[in-house]
């Protein structure tokens, strides 16, 4: 890896998102934020990498664990801090919280924290995109577990039929909350079970974002080719526990050595490496600054009002 | 009296809510073979935030097993094992995931009995929680029981305490039918004396949890322990509130809930849900259809009628609570008079220690 514009770009997106969960990991013990919230920390590469390689006009559609998506896709962080602190400011008007991010100018469709439900919205989005005859591709994120829900493989059906202009990207992490892959699937090769579908499927094991964005490039061009749906299984590792701020490695579902050849590889660290020391630590500063100022925008932003909570249940 | 007893137990010892179910499901487990516990997460650590803690390391891992996230098909399988005679524990660490379980368990589960002429039953229990408070907000929070209620052939309880918790799971256990034993998240820091033996509550009998004489409120689930606390507010102006716990939502016991509300002449009806079609209107349509109710006042309390919102703000509005079923209680009895007691005062400490995630 060298110092490129390219490198730069990604490392820029890669260094942001680590330092607003860092930031929201920081914030979590004051109880200030009221709100489960599920850290994509060591896994930040998946969506900067995909997301790199889409338009303003394409989708995505992301889980509860959907920081990272939402603000690779442009997502505005003002609005994900305040959502947080359960403000009117927030991107849902502090009525969803950390688990249901969305932003329409962003292209980031409403997240569910019922596992596995987005992954036939997303393929909604798609079928319209196609009945309208737009150029748009739309990107599902979800984890490993919400492969196991039956609607995973009845869209992936629907999608291959239809050649919805659809991208799958599988979060593998290895875990569905503290349950390991063995103890839930008789057979690993994911990819393999998505072909049988008619689904071209492609698997990344690294952390180097380039490689990830590079297949990811491959696949988003051959749907906007029409070629139908394609399925990314990027391989990857959550540092931090399933929900909340801390480590959980002595919990002893898993031990801290499973996650230390993933901490050595860190795209954070490997890149930073390689750059120009001068320009990380300028981006570094900017970057803090502007988490200040999202920070700062919500702890002062106002509180609801009692009849904020009668707004929204039915649409005018 | 067909009620169940007003004080449920001054023996044994004191024991949370959360390990009087795993107790029960133990106990059950121990005298029968054909009963197994499954579902998502019941086998790590946290073992479904205490409540089967200890569990597969006395019975093993083919008694006691996490599953894929496959709620539907897991549904079925409960299902089919019970038509095979085998007696499954189903479990969800919310409410909202039985949800995906809806298929099989109303076109199914509460329909093989009568569907093939009693060829077959169904004796499963399906064990969910409701969750409360810590921004869990629009998916992690409902109250669903009246939608099962509302179905011939399933059954729904909802203990409000540990003692109900241990002798209504054993008794869920046994019944042959599908029981949807209905849990609340902040009840699990709860304890009441329950015997260390082997007990049951029996199904479809409410419970008169606090006798008075002005009028009555009834609780489901947590709602009865602001029931209970609003009583003890009224108290405070010279009202006697009877405080009912449904203990069973189907079958229903409107026996109990008519014989206290025609002595008392007043009814408020607190649900841990939505009102709309809810028990709470079950309940009030069951006492104005009576001769006896003829004449009792009636009015329903539930959650607002929006979406849980994550906003402790908006959260605080969306609930009742103990302060607030007082305050109608007043005006039920002192209509024109504003009374309305401190919110803080009021406040339930087990629900102010609460602190998330889940
Ligand atoms: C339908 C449903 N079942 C169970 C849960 C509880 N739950 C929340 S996250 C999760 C694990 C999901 O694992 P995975 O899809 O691998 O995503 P990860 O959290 O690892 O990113 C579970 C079981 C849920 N939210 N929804
Ligand atoms: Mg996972």
């Amino acid at each position: 890896m060298k110092d490129t514009s390219d490198t730069r770009r990604l490392f820029r997106q890669l260094l942001r998102i680590r330092l607003i969960e860092e930031r929201v990991a920081a914030i979590y013990p004051s109880d200030k934020i009221k709100s489960p919230i599920h850290l994509s920390i060591g896994q930040e590469a998946i969506s900067v990498a995909v997301c790199d390689v889409l338009q303003p006009q394409d989708i995505i559609a992301v889980s509860y664990r959907g920081h990272a998506g939402y603000l690779a896709k442009g997502g505005d962080l003002k609005g994900m801090i305040a959502e947080m602190y359960g403000k009117p400011a927030g991107c849902a008007f502090g009525k969803g919280g950390s688990m249901h991010l969305v932003s329409a100018e962003a292209g980031v469709m409403g997240a569910s924290a019922v596992v596995g439900t987005h992954i036939p919205l997303a393929a909604g989005q798609a079928l319209a995109a196609k009945l309208r005859g737009e150029d748009k591709v739309i990107v599902c994120f979800f984890g490993d577990g919400a492969t196991e829900e039956g609607c995973f493989a009845e869209t992936l059906n629907f999608a291959a039929l239809h050649k919805l202009p659809l991208f799958f990207v599988c979060e593998n992490n290895g875990y569905a909350i503290h349950s390991p892959l063995k103890k839930r699937w008789a057979n690993l090769d994911i990819c393999a079970r998505v072909r049988a579908y008619g689904v071209p499927a492609v698997r990344t094991e690294t952390s180097d974002v380039t490689v990830m964005r590079a297949a990811a490039e491959a696949a988003v061009a051959a749907i906007r080719d029409g070629e139908g749906p394609q399925f990314l299984e990027a391989v990857t590792y959550r540092w931090l526990e399933h929900v909340g701020p801390n480590e959980d490695y002595a919990a002893g579902y898993r031990s801290r050595d499973e996650m230390e050849p993933w901490e050595n590889e860190d795209p954070v660290a490997r890149l930073a490496a390689v750059m120009d020391a001068a320009w990380v630590e300028k981006t570094r500063a900017e970057i803090a600054a502007e988490i200040d100022e999202a920070v700062e925008f919500a702890e002062q932003s106002p509180i609801h009002q009692q009849e904020d909570l009668y707004r929204h249940v039915y649409a005018q | 009296m067909s009620m169940l007893s007003e004080k449920p137990a001054m023996a044994g010892r004191l024991l949370a809510y959360v390990d009087a179910l795993s107790e029960g499901v133990a106990q059950e487990m121990e005298r029968d073979p054909s009963v197994f516990l499954f579902g998502l997460d019941v086998d790590d650590h946290k073992a479904i935030q205490g409540s089967t803690r200890g569990l597969v390391q006395r019975f093993g891992p083919n008694r006691v097993f996490g599953t894929p996230l496959s709620e539907d098909a897991m549904t079925g399988v409960a299902i089919g094992a019970a038509m095979a005679g085998m007696r499954p524990i189903h479990v969800h660490i919310r409410m909202d995931f039985l949800m995906l379980c809806m298929n099989q368990l109303v076109n199914i589960a509460a329909k093989a009995h009568y569907m093939f002429g009693g060829a077959v039953s169904v004796p499963m229990v399906v064990r969910c929680m409701i969750g409360k408070s810590w921004g869990q907000g629009a998916q992690h929070s409902q109250g669903l029981h009246s939608l099962f209620m509302h179905i011939p052939g399933l059954k729904v309880v909802a203990p409000s305490n540990a003692y109900d918790a241990k002798g209504l799971m054993a008794a869920a256990i046994r019944d042959n039918n599908p029981v949807v034993f209905v849990e609340h998240r902040l009840l699990y820091f709860t304890d009441a004396y329950v015997p260390e033996e082997s007990y049951t509550v029996e199904l479809g009998k409410a419970r008169v949890t606090a006798p008075g004489t002005d009028i009555t409120l009834v609780g489901v689930s947590n709602m009865v322990m602001e029931c209970l606390r609003a009583r003890e507010l009224l108290a405070q102006v010279g009202i006697s509130a009877e405080v009912v716990d449904l203990v069973s939502l189907q079958p229903l016991d409107s026996d109990t809930v008519l014989a206290s509300a025609s002595k008392t002449g007043k009814l408020l009806m607190v649900d841990n849900a939505w009102t709309m079609c809810g028990a709470s209107a079950e309940v009030l349509a069951r006492v104005a259809e009576s001769e006896e109710g003829a004449g009792v006042r009636m009015a329903r309390m539930g959650f607002a009628p929006t979406t849980c919102p994550m906003s402790p703000e908006l959260e605080k509005v969306f609930y009742p609570n103990a302060a607030t079923i007082a305050a109608k209680a007043h005006s039920m009895l002192r209509p024109g008079s504003d009374w309305m007691p401190d919110e803080k005062a009021a406040q339930l400490s087990y629900q102010m220690t609460f602190r998330g995630p889940f």
